[in-house]
């Protein structure tokens, strides 16, 4: 590791996260503050990508709602992740799954990979 | 005013206490010790000499070797003076990170990175033509006009044109001191600081 990283993994707590990848079904809860509350959300879709390295590191997850696309991109290091569900692996040929977007319908289906 | 030497390092980014995700960038400052300093009776101002970063001896001029003899100190990289010091300094002591708290704001002078021949749409913010069709051809990044015609009968000094871009001294003001890692003469400033991985940047306060 370099100094750079080694320098922002001491500035940052790591969280331990399951490990998924793009094509995967997961469910982030997500802590939401409203005002002095604090309720945590579910966030489910489909993995399109993960992005970056080391504490800055990405995930974008992509849902329908009401018929309308919805992506989200989390920080792997966000403090208001709760903690994340894998519901489903996928099997996807591609590390970044951008053509998801363009399908409907049936096509839109991803093949589940039995582990 | 104070300030110290350091070396970019680089980007990443941290959480604040309320979890906001806080781009930052890590320098390292200091150690530095002061090789000169200048008084208003002697030198007509007052001013405080710091050096920085080791360097082999037989990359040192005689004349500097004397120069951080007489601070009995090892050759340095970088030599930078600081106007009215507000510390009391002697020569040959050090100046550390310790300078700066977290929560204070400072200012950060850095060289800027070379961009190069660069046209006007880049290097002065140009909106350009705007339009790829309506006649225009091979025109799309051009300045336009440069002024009025029989009178002045001449172009304005100063009118913004094309040419060498970055590589200029910028100073950053008022960057919020995130971390000090006094251990590993580390400071985390908020935000992006001028110049590349590894240039050499003077931290104000």
């Amino acid at each position: 590791m370099d100094f750079l990283s080694t320098i922002a993994a001491q500035l940052t707590e790591k969280r331990e996260l399951p490990s998924f990848k793009a094509g995967d079904t997961v469910t982030v809860h997500f802590k939401i503050k409203e005002g002095e509350k604090e309720r945590i959300q579910q966030y489910q879709g489909v993995v399109l990508q993960r992005k970056g390295t080391g504490v800055t590191r990405t995930f974008t997850v992509r849902k329908m709602s009401n018929g309308v696309g919805v992506e989200r991109i989390f920080p792997d290091n966000s403090p208001f992740i709760d903690k994340i569900d894998v519901n489903k692996r996928g099997v996807v040929r591609r590390a970044r799954i951008y053509y998801i977007r363009e399908l409907k319908g049936k096509k839109a289906r991803i093949k589940e990979r039995v582990v | 005013m104070s300030g110290i030497i350091g070396k970019k390092i680089g980007m990443t980014s941290i959480y604040s206490a309320a979890g906001k995700n806080i781009p930052c960038t890590i320098i390292e400052a200091g150690p530095c010790v002061v090789t000169q300093v200048k008084t208003i009776e002697k030198d007509g101002y007052s001013a405080v000499q710091l050096a920085f970063d080791e360097k082999k001896d037989k990359h040192t001029s005689s004349a500097m070797k004397g120069h951080f003899e007489k601070a009995q100190t090892t050759p340095k990289r970088k030599i930078v003076e600081f106007k009215f010091f507000s510390e009391e300094k002697t020569l040959g002591q050090t100046v550390t990170v310790d300078l700066f708290t977290e929560g204070e704001f400072v200012d950060v002078i850095g060289t800027s990175k070379g961009k190069g021949f660069q046209g006007v749409v880049k290097r002065h913010g140009f909106s350009g033509v705007g339009m790829a069709t309506h006649g225009q051809h091979n025109r799309l990044r051009a300045p336009g006009s440069l002024g009025a015609s029989s009178y002045p009968s001449r172009v304005f000094k100063g009118m913004r044109m094309a040419g060498r871009t970055g590589g200029s001294r910028v100073k950053i003001q008022n960057l919020e001191v995130l971390r000090v890692l006094p251990e590993q003469n580390l400071i985390v400033i908020q935000g992006a600081v001028p110049g590349p991985k590894g240039s050499f940047v003077m931290i104000e306060k």
